[in-house]
């Protein structure tokens, strides 16, 4: 199925729709602990189970859903609903992804407060907190091994690593979002100089 | 106004963030820390319900911070600004813009933003490990160091080591989650 068929009009259309957002319904309801989690169930439900996609053009799918802004499980719902119902599959879709949390948290929220003042509550999440602080560790060093360890990837890493750390210690207030849109730039910036040199040495 | 600055400040997550999971965990961070929305400790009592209930991680925590502050409306509006931009962006990508992933300017922009993403993580986890083991949280204040929360974080650790030698892979989050909670009560209880 490399061509994807136009999308079925009428009964075809609304049955895919509602195919996509029982999908994905399930999908957000049983996928715990983020994004990667739920690229394995994808696969199994729609390359697998509902043959929507082949492996190819999922794996596609994954690159794009890792190297654009924004939750994976966002992207991945609106690229297969589109890919499979137009935009309001990919609306259906994104939906549908986001419902199960939304219920799950909002009810949460209305209690929390109130959970946290129960004692032996309150103890476990003192120590929960560290687990955060281990979680969140664990996850920049298991980063920290998959980047390509060059000269200008370190320079950026410990620049931001350290500029990020003094100014939140000193209560300097500077958005994260800049360190983003910066280290974007010096990557575009560092490309174009590549580009001119080669152009010369050409 | 509180749900436009709702609305806008997850717009802006949802726009910057890269990497999925705890890549959006620093910018989360800094947008409710400035503005007062939660303060460290609600946070990280939250990060730890966002990763034990089903769904991205970053809608949980919209939906939360937008829930707490602003109710249901609020938690609507967080929510949708978190998910608009990766909705926009790819819809872009899979209707006119199919090789976006193909130009030379887009790598190099990520080229750039992947490893920042490593330094804002690490950043986040070494500023969330001084104020939680060592109640040091910039100039004002000593620091107090926490033994019970050093020998919490020091046990998880060598359960990670353990299970790294042991099945090559890092232990499963909620195991650890529960491990703490047990821990905490027992630890916290004198």
């Amino acid at each position: 199925m490399k061509k994807k068929q136009a999308p079925p009009g009428g009964d075809g259309k609304k049955n895919m729709l509602w195919g996509l957002f029982g999908s994905f319904l399930k999908i957000g309801a049983l996928t715990f602990g983020g994004g990667y989690a739920m690229i394995a169930l994808l696969e199994e439900e729609f390359v697998g189970k509902k043959k929507w996609m082949d492996r190819e053009e999922f794996l596609d799918m994954v690159a794009i859903a890792e190297s654009t802004p924004g939750p994976i499980a966002i992207n991945a719902a609106t690229y297969i609903g589109y890919s499979n119902a137009g935009v309001w599959g990919a609306l259906v879709a994104t939906a549908a992804v986001c419902i199960p949390s939304f219920l799950v948290i909002y009810c949460i929220s209305l209690y929390f407060d109130r959970f946290l003042t129960i004692p032996w509550v309150a103890r476990a999440f003192s120590g929960i907190r560290v687990c955060v602080v281990y979680l969140i560790a664990s996850a920049g060093l298991k980063m920290l091994r998959g980047m390509k360890k060059t000269g200008r990837n370190l320079t950026l890493m410990i620049g931001v690593m350290v500029t990020m750390l003094v100014f939140s210690l000193t209560a300097v207030r500077f958005s994260t979002a800049y360190y983003i849109l910066i280290c974007g730039t010096v990557g575009i910036v560092g490309e174009t100089l590549r580009n001119m040199r080669g152009g010369r040495a050409a | 106004m509180i749900y436009p600055e709702l609305f806008l400040d997850f717009l802006m997550v949802g726009a910057l963030s890269f990497g999925g999971g705890f890549g959006m965990i620093s910018l989360i961070r800094d947008a409710v820390l400035s503005h007062g929305w939660l303060t460290e400790a609600e946070l990280m009592s939250f990060i730890a319900v966002a990763e034990s209930t089903p769904g991205p991680i970053a809608v949980n925590m919209a939906t939360f911070v937008g829930a707490s502050q602003a109710g249901a409306l609020g938690a609507f509006l967080a929510t949708l600004g978190v998910v608009l931009p990766a909705f926009l962006i790819i819809l872009l990508i899979a209707s006119v813009l199919k090789n976006l992933m193909k130009y030379r300017l887009t790598n190099a922009f990520l080229s750039g933003v992947r490893p920042c993403v490593v330094g804002m993580i690490l950043a986040t986890a070494l500023t969330m490990g001084l104020s939680t083991l060592l109640s040091y949280s910039g100039g004002r204040g000593p620091i107090v160091p926490d033994g019970r929360a050093i020998g919490l974080f020091a046990v998880l650790w060598a359960v990670r080591s353990g299970w790294i030698k042991w099945k090559n892979s890092a232990p499963p989050l909620i195991l650890m989650i529960l491990l703490s909670a047990l821990l905490g009560m027992l630890l916290w209880s004198a």
